[in-house]
């Protein structure tokens, strides 16, 4: 019982006197709040120290003590470097396009889901479409490379109905980055519409009902009362989508991609991790990969401030 | 009312129509995989295959099934998921208990919260990631795949918010019982919240058995390798270990493939309609503020 919340308890003085006042430390909480903090101490700040290895020239031999320290040296040769900017740019362009389909889509969809009347029919549709997102890119890897492959079924299906030539989907720059932007819509979409069903049916029936009475039609209840009130929760999805826009899925693209399609669809997740794991380029990979963090901090920052601003939306 | 307008009606219908087809659309590759894996090789490898098995058969299953690493790969699977599942239900539902407490009673409690809130929006990367795990001499073992990621923030929130909406009275309760901090979350808020941490095991289950990349950087050898990292091999980098010679062979790649698409599928389609039911509310409480 916490004494600071009945002021009249403090008129007993005596019984007051007898126990010790103000903060007695919570040792079990603290004690249950160990464990994790412990583990994230190890596994998620620890790591930050590593982050010197973007200023070494870091060598496995020589440890993080024995390596000479470069400064900015591989930032430098970052922004000089013509393939780095390619991948910011394809980076750039992959989670833009996404988050404005993603945020389009989605909408369309819940706006139209919203007018279904039969309940069971409405669930089945909800049930069919959230299963992509819980596919990994593992398996949906797979059956886009099947699908799409030069005779897989959707080339078959373009050449007898359509008789043009088979695209090479998953090799041509172009098709590879279509195939990236809308394949992870598909996959997202119907997961993505959670929210906006969920705003959705927090709409004043009210409102309806008096635009009914006003004579207007279905299309210019949507118009005139859906959309305006939706759009808060737009607005906070979109603000923290771009929070993200550094990080274009790599599951999606490392599950997708192959040497001849680099120049057009590697981001620079997958280069961090060709380059640190795979060629040991472990300072420049650092180098890279800080420099994302960095900037994708400061973008979640404001778009949590943002957020926050223009719906009210904190965390905690 | 608007509902038995004729514009209305048609629109109705081709909405519908509408509806279901994307719907159908989402799930139509993952079907026509699996007609293609139950399907007889040569016609699977023509193209013929479509929304129909030609020539049923289970022997690309049995393929797959056969590959000596399989086994192996499942159960570094089945462990992991178990024991890390586990594992982070108990840590951090605890942490959320002490985390739920006002700041009067448990001071500092902002400065864990912050503590744990940075490391959501910065982390170190993945090579000093690497780096940390291979001087831990983590390299290799269970271990590596369980201990990153033991401790999630958002869930720890969402659990957090959820004990905050138990009523104060339950826990005023326990403690003129004389009941400690410990004895009140096992006895009381554990029960409470039964639905919320059967929500947060299932994804955590989904997440530690879907996930395939840890698998690959840490663990040498394809009989160490999880489940996911396993078939990551085989799907996407069409790699042909552990499998007969002989089969490679006479088996079409294609069929093949499929079966190890849908079984790396297969999972999470058995689990997806006991999740369908919690995870809507999950999403909303997260996002939706009060």
């Amino acid at each position: 019982m916490d004494p600071h919340m009945n002021p009249a308890l403090k008129l007993k003085a005596g019984r007051r006197a007898a126990r010790k006042p103000g903060y007695r430390i919570p040792w079990t909480l603290h004690l249950m709040v160990l464990p994790a903090v412990l583990s994230v101490f190890i596994f998620s700040y620890l790591p930050m120290g590593g982050i010197i290895m973007a200023f070494q020239d870091y060598k496995a031999g020589l440890g993080f003590t024995g390596s000479p320290f470069v400064g900015l040296k591989h930032f430098r040769y970052m922004f000089e470097n013509d393939y780095f900017l390619k991948i910011t740019w394809n980076t750039l362009l992959f989670a833009c396009s996404k988050i404005v389909l993603n945020l389009i889509i989605p909408f369309t969809f819940a706006l139209l889901l919203n007018e279904v009347r039969h309940m069971g029919f409405k669930r089945s549709i909800q049930t069919l479409v959230y299963l992509p997102h819980f596919l990994s890119w593992v398996t949906l890897g797979g059956i886009l490379i099947d699908l799409l492959a030069q005779t897989g079924i959707v080339n078959q299906l373009l050449t007898s109905l359509l008789g043009i030539k088979p695209i090479f989907f998953l090799g041509d720059g172009f098709w590879f980055r279509m195939t990236i932007i809308f394949s992870d819509v598909w996959k997202e979409f119907g997961f993505n519409t959670i929210i906006f069903l969920a705003a959705l049916s927090s709409i004043n029936p009210a409102l309806y009902e008096a635009a009914e009475v006003d004579g207007a039609g279905r299309f210019k209840q949507t118009l005139y009362i859906t959309i305006p009130s939706l759009i808060p929760i737009l607005i906070v999805v979109a603000t923290l989508a771009l929070g993200n826009v550094l990080n274009a899925n790599f599951d999606q693209v490392f599950n997708l991609y192959s040497p001849m399609i680099y120049q057009q669809g590697d981001i620079i997740d997958t280069f961090v991790y060709r380059e640190g794991l795979l060629s040991g380029q472990f300072s420049f990979a650092t180098a890279v990969s800080l420099f994302k963090s960095m900037i994708s901090l400061v973008l979640i920052m404001i778009s949590y401030r943002l957020a926050y601003k223009f719906a009210g939306y904190r965390i905690f | 009312m608007y509902h038995k307008t004729l514009p209305y009606r048609v629109f109705s219908v081709f909405n519908s129509i509408l509806l279901a087809v994307i719907s159908i659309l989402c799930l139509l590759p993952l079907y026509h995989l699996l007609m293609v894996s139950v399907s007889d090789t040569s016609a699977a490898n023509a193209g013929l295959v479509t929304l129909w098995p030609i020539g049923f058969t289970f022997e690309a299953y049995a393929q797959t099934f056969g590959n000596t690493n399989f086994l192996a790969s499942l159960w570094v699977s089945v462990q992991r998921t178990v024991i890390g599942t586990v594992l982070a239900l108990a840590v951090n539902s605890i942490a959320a208990y002490a985390l739920s407490k006002d700041n009067r009673v448990f001071r500092g409690r902002n400065v864990y919260l912050w503590y744990f809130v940075i490391t959501m929006l910065f982390s170190a990367g993945l090579v000093p990631a690497y780096v940390l795990i291979l001087k831990l001499g983590l390299l290799n073992s269970l271990l590596a795949l369980i201990l990153p990621g033991l401790v999630a923030v958002y869930n720890i929130i969402l659990m957090l918010n959820f004990f905050r909406n138990v009523p104060k009275e339950l826990e005023e309760a326990a403690f003129i019982d004389g009941a400690g901090h410990f004895r009140t979350f096992v006895s009381i808020y554990l029960p409470v919240s039964l639905p919320s941490l059967a929500t947060i095991a299932l994804f955590t289950m989904v997440g530690h058995w879907n996930a395939y990349f840890d698998g690959l950087i840490y663990m040498k050898g394809a009989e160490n390798l999880p489940l996911a990292s396993f078939m990551q091999t085989l799907i996407v980098q069409g790699s042909t270990t552990g499998f007969d010679p002989a089969v490679i062979a006479t088996m079409s790649q294609r069929t093949l493939r499929a079966s190890q698409i849908f079984i790396s599928a297969l999972p999470i389609l058995l689990v997806y309609p006991f999740l369908q039911r919690f995870f809507v509310k999950g999403i909303v409480i997260g996002a939706v503020k009060e």
